[in-house]
């Protein structure tokens, strides 16, 4: 519970550039943030649903078949980040999102690249969306959210830029 | 009966377009692929929406004397009575997405929710309750004031629950669930119209 209000203050500060990193998928960032370098990605709502603390990292999630993938860079320089400990949940054809199965992490290679097997997203509440987060503690805690433009993707991509702790 | 025994046809006609609009989504629903991928409460929870949808087509079907062999005070009775499922039916909505995913529901109930359609669901949800609320003290009301209260609720209800509906990526297949939504929304129109 601690971690869903941070993540909601966090989200009331991010304002204006929450909605504008949501509906570009992070691409654009805000004006104000460009002049001192890369904005850090700010907490998706309901990013950290059914978050579960220290999911292990895992060859692939369950049978596999869908591939979530994505990139850590750092804020302002946006330099990729090698090692960092990505975890990744979702509602899928093996298991819903709060079951421990469900749930895995790994971490990006040296270019900052992350890529994850886990099984086929399935919609749940409403939207096929996955669940993100970096939680290691060096850098900020940031979750997200990500929604599939079609339910029948058969991959996901979620990026993050991370401030330093 | 004031079924006129004239129009046995008429009548039967109504009841069987009524039981297809009502009962199409239901079937449609029941063949989607995303069920074998929920427990049984997300799936109950899930179709309690749905038959709370088809009430919002029955209610002003009612009211509008519009279904045979109910009507003067046989159809206030069924309007109260499925009034009262209604509230029913949306309370088992929500406590079953409470308990398959207890934050999901937090952020809807609180607006924080990241999915356009819960502020729809959950402003419909309370017009629902202020529907019950504002029909308990009905006798305590002047007719007019408790006439456009109730009317004015029916609109905001039936309005949100159709665009809360619509925007839902779920077990519902799309063409059963705007038919029903759009039937539902014409039918309260016409309802409260009627002076």
């Amino acid at each position: 519970m601690t971690d869903v209000s941070f993540d909601r203050r966090r989200l009331l500060t991010a304002g204006g550039a929450f909605a504008l990193a949501a509906t570009t998928g992070g691409v654009l960032v805000p004006a104000r943030a460009r002049a001192s370098g890369l904005a850090p990605t700010p907490t998706m709502r309901g990013g950290a649903n059914n978050y579960r603390l220290g999911a292990p990292i895992v060859e692939r999630i369950g049978g596999g078949g869908f591939w979530m993938r994505g990139t850590v860079r750092r804020a302002g320089d946006g330099a990729p980040l090698p090692g960092q400990r990505i975890q990744i949940w979702a509602h899928t054809t093996e298991g819903r999102e709060r079951d421990w199965h469900s749930h895995g992490a790994t971490l990006t290679d040296e270019n900052g690249t992350f890529a994850l097997e886990m099984p086929q997203i399935v919609p749940t509440f409403g939207q096929p969306h996955g669940h993100l987060a970096y939680d290691s503690g060096d850098y900020e805690t940031v979750f997200l959210r990500p929604v599939m433009p079609s339910a029948r993707d058969t991959s996901l991509e979620a990026h993050f830029v991370l401030q330093p702790a | 009966m004031t079924v006129g025994p004239r129009r046995p046809l008429r009548a039967t006609l109504i009841w069987a377009a009524l039981g297809l609009a009502l009962a199409v989504p239901l079937l449609a629903a029941a063949a989607s692929p995303l069920l074998a991928w929920r427990g049984p409460v997300y799936i109950a929870a899930g179709f309690a929406g749905i038959v709370g949808l088809g009430f919002l087509l029955v209610q002003p079907l009612l009211m509008l004397r519009a279904l045979p062999g109910l009507r003067g005070p046989r159809a206030r009775h069924a309007h109260r009575a499925v009034g009262v499922a209604l509230l029913v039916a949306v309370v088992l909505h929500v406590a079953g997405l409470w308990i398959t995913s207890p934050p999901d529901v937090i952020d809807a109930l609180t607006f924080t929710s990241p999915t356009p359609f819960s502020p729809w669901g959950v402003v419909a949800m309370w017009a629902v309750f202020a529907t019950a609320a504002v029909a308990a003290l009905r006798r305590r009301l002047p007719v007019r004031r408790w006439r456009l209260a109730h009317r004015a609720l029916a609109v905001l209800i039936v309005t949100c629950s159709l665009v809360h509906a619509l925007l839902i990526e779920g077990t519902m297949e799309p063409v059963s669930k705007a038919a029903l939504g759009v039937l539902a929304l014409v039918a309260t129109l016409l309802a409260v119209r009627r002076a």
